[in-house]
């Protein structure tokens, strides 16, 4: 029924569908305004990179699905995206070092998408590395800032990446999908990018002077659909007024 | 320092002030290094500051739907909507400062104290017909005073109005637009943005504040030329403009006394409620409390923030070579 491109798309697209919402949460919340400014920002491409990437998997599919339907008709167990993106934002320091670890893998896999041989992908990669630069560049910046500052910033950082990095077992996932589209020269090999993101995470976390914890991984199922319970709250907060309203236009 | 604790300044050089009002008169732009006298400093102060917080409060009601916003085109306009009312509050604080008051400060005294935002930013956004009447209404209400504002005597100021008019014109469009498309959508839509227009129109028009007669600043700013019409005409100017656009997409405004006076083409419109204008302007609005709240928790949740970036900065200035 669903070919690979198609659930493919959806993990990429739902990454920064449910990223963006969490970030956009900070919109007037901010703790100084020139981040309410960039994380906004940040939130706007994430949601714009989205709706690329979930139309193009609606024509993918072929079953006249565009974005919006995508995004406001289907129930969390058809959400594609990691665990990780759409845990609450907790505080400031959260919300840096989640977008750094993501952004940080992210560049990874759209520096290898925007030259694969589907175009139109490769095209919204191309736009998407571009924007994921400034997300790398701002996020890693507020981590070492904010690791590297003063007793409490520190503490904090330790231990949002404490939170955090058990959950990143989920960025290297890979299954029958990607398989099928690395065949096809499409998608990334993850056993691939896992160095290139661990030297550019370490360097930065070194900088920061926080460490990744030791402990166990979490088990994770963002890919396939299984979520923590959080993702649910999220969706009927975002898709209330679309569903409310069904076959109206806005 | 404190701008608020000042004395009036009675003792102004008058060889200064007469030179200093024959500029005013001559339509001449006021630069932050030239001579002001104090009053005028402090006014301005009072009215930019007073504009930025109500930029950053403003963030609050809109963002409060950036969540539910119905698809992914209207949730990018409103997040940079959002975002530009952010910018704003920035450029204009940074305006603000030329006038001698830093940021911080200015923050504090309206988290902390007797510093006000405009009024309308204690209403609640109810519905998601909120965020288009809220671009039409009262953006449209900002450009109508920040037009004139663009030619405000103060360089800073204008500047400051003249890019951010741009902006607001382009929200303005976007708000009648959906408020457009929720009028010619199902008999809900429709509903929720009637009751959205009946909820915001008379706070929109307390937006211009008091009648002449009661406006406390009104006469110097007029002939300081920072403000070069009265709240009235203005009012008058914004109604003229509105009715129209209304008929345009069927709503109704919620005023049984509004008609056309044939005579000067101006749309006559009932007497605001003052009682509730002075109630929301003395802290008693639906929304006051839990503005201020917000704000006052963002700032104090992000204080870390700002002391381990300052910190950072400390450690890291001095060392050779780690400039950017």
């Amino acid at each position: 029924m669903s070919t690979p491109l198609f659930e493919y798309l959806l993990r990429l697209g739902d990454d920064r569908l449910i990223l963006g919402h969490r970030n956009a949460e900070w919109c007037g919340h901010g703790p100084i305004l020139e981040e309410d400014i960039a994380v906004a920002n940040v939130a706007l491409d994430q949601t714009g990179e989205a709706q690329l990437l979930l139309n193009l998997a609606g024509q993918i599919e072929g079953q006249g699905r565009d974005a919006d339907q995508l995004a406001y008709w289907r129930d969390e167990t058809q959400f594609r995206n990691l665990q990780m993106l759409e845990l609450p934002r907790g505080d400031f320091g959260f919300t840096m070092v989640r977008q750094f670890l993501f952004s940080a893998h992210a560049h990874f896999v759209l520096e290898h998408l925007a030259s694969c041989p589907h175009d139109d992908l490769a095209g919204i990669a191309a736009k998407a590395l571009k924007e994921n630069r400034y997300h790398l560049r701002h996020s890693s910046e507020w981590v070492v800032r904010l690791g590297d500052g003063t007793d409490e910033s520190h503490r904090r950082i330790q231990a949002a990446l404490d939170e955090l990095w058990p959950w990143t077992v989920e960025l290297f996932y890979e299954d029958a999908v990607d398989a099928a589209l690395k065949a096809e020269q499409i998608a990334p090999d993850q056993a691939a990018i896992k160095p290139k993101w661990e030297a550019m995470v370490t360097e930065v976390l070194t900088r920061a002077t926080v460490q990744p914890p030791k402990g166990p991984m979490r088990m994770v199922g963002g890919r396939k659909g299984r979520h923590t319970e959080h993702l649910g709250h999220l969706l009927a907060e975002m898709q209330i007024v679309a569903r409310s309203h069904p076959g109206a236009s806005w | 320092m404190a701008t608020e604790a000042k004395p009036a300044a009675p003792t102004e050089d008058p060889v200064k002030l007469a030179e200093f009002e024959a500029r005013c008169d001559r339509g001449e732009t006021i630069e932050p290094k030239d001579w002001m006298p104090e009053k005028y400093r402090r006014q301005l102060t009072r009215m930019m500051s007073q504009h930025a917080h109500s930029e950053v409060v403003g963030m609050l009601p809109e963002g409060n739907w950036i969540t539910r916003a119905p698809n992914l085109r209207r949730k990018m306009c409103l997040i940079a909507k959002v975002q530009d009312e952010g910018g704003h509050g920035l450029y204009i604080y940074c305006g603000t400062e030329t006038l001698g008051t830093d940021r911080a400060e200015l923050i504090d005294q309206y988290l902390y104290g007797t510093a006000k935002y405009s009024s309308i930013f204690n209403y609640p956004t109810l519905t998601w017909a909120d965020i288009g009447v809220i671009g039409w209404l009262v953006d449209g209400a900002a450009i109508v005073n920040q037009t004139m504002l663009a030619h405000a005597s103060y360089g800073p100021y204008a500047r400051a109005m003249i890019r951010i008019c741009k902006e607001e014109n382009f929200h303005k469009r976007q708000g009648y637009e959906l408020c457009a498309t929720l009028a010619r959508g199902t008999p809900a839509q429709k509903a929720m943005v009637q009751d959205a227009v009946n909820r915001w129109w008379w706070p929109s028009l307390m937006m211009f504040g008091p009648h002449d007669t009661n406006s406390p600043h009104s006469a110097d700013l007029l002939r300081w030329k920072v403000k070069q019409k009265s709240n009235d005409d203005l009012r008058q100017r914004f109604v003229n403009l509105t009715v129209p656009q209304a008929q345009a997409i069927g709503l109704t405004l919620p005023d049984p006394d509004l008609k056309l006076d044939q005579a000067t083409g101006d749309w006559k419109f009932g007497e605001i409620d003052w009682s509730e204008f002075n109630a929301v302007i003395a802290g008693n609005g639906p929304m006051n409390r839990e503005r201020i709240a917000a704000r006052r928790k963002a700032h104090e949740e992000g204080a870390w923030v700002r002391e381990a970036a300052a910190a950072y900065a400390a450690k890291h200035q001095p060392a050779a070579g780690q400039a950017a």
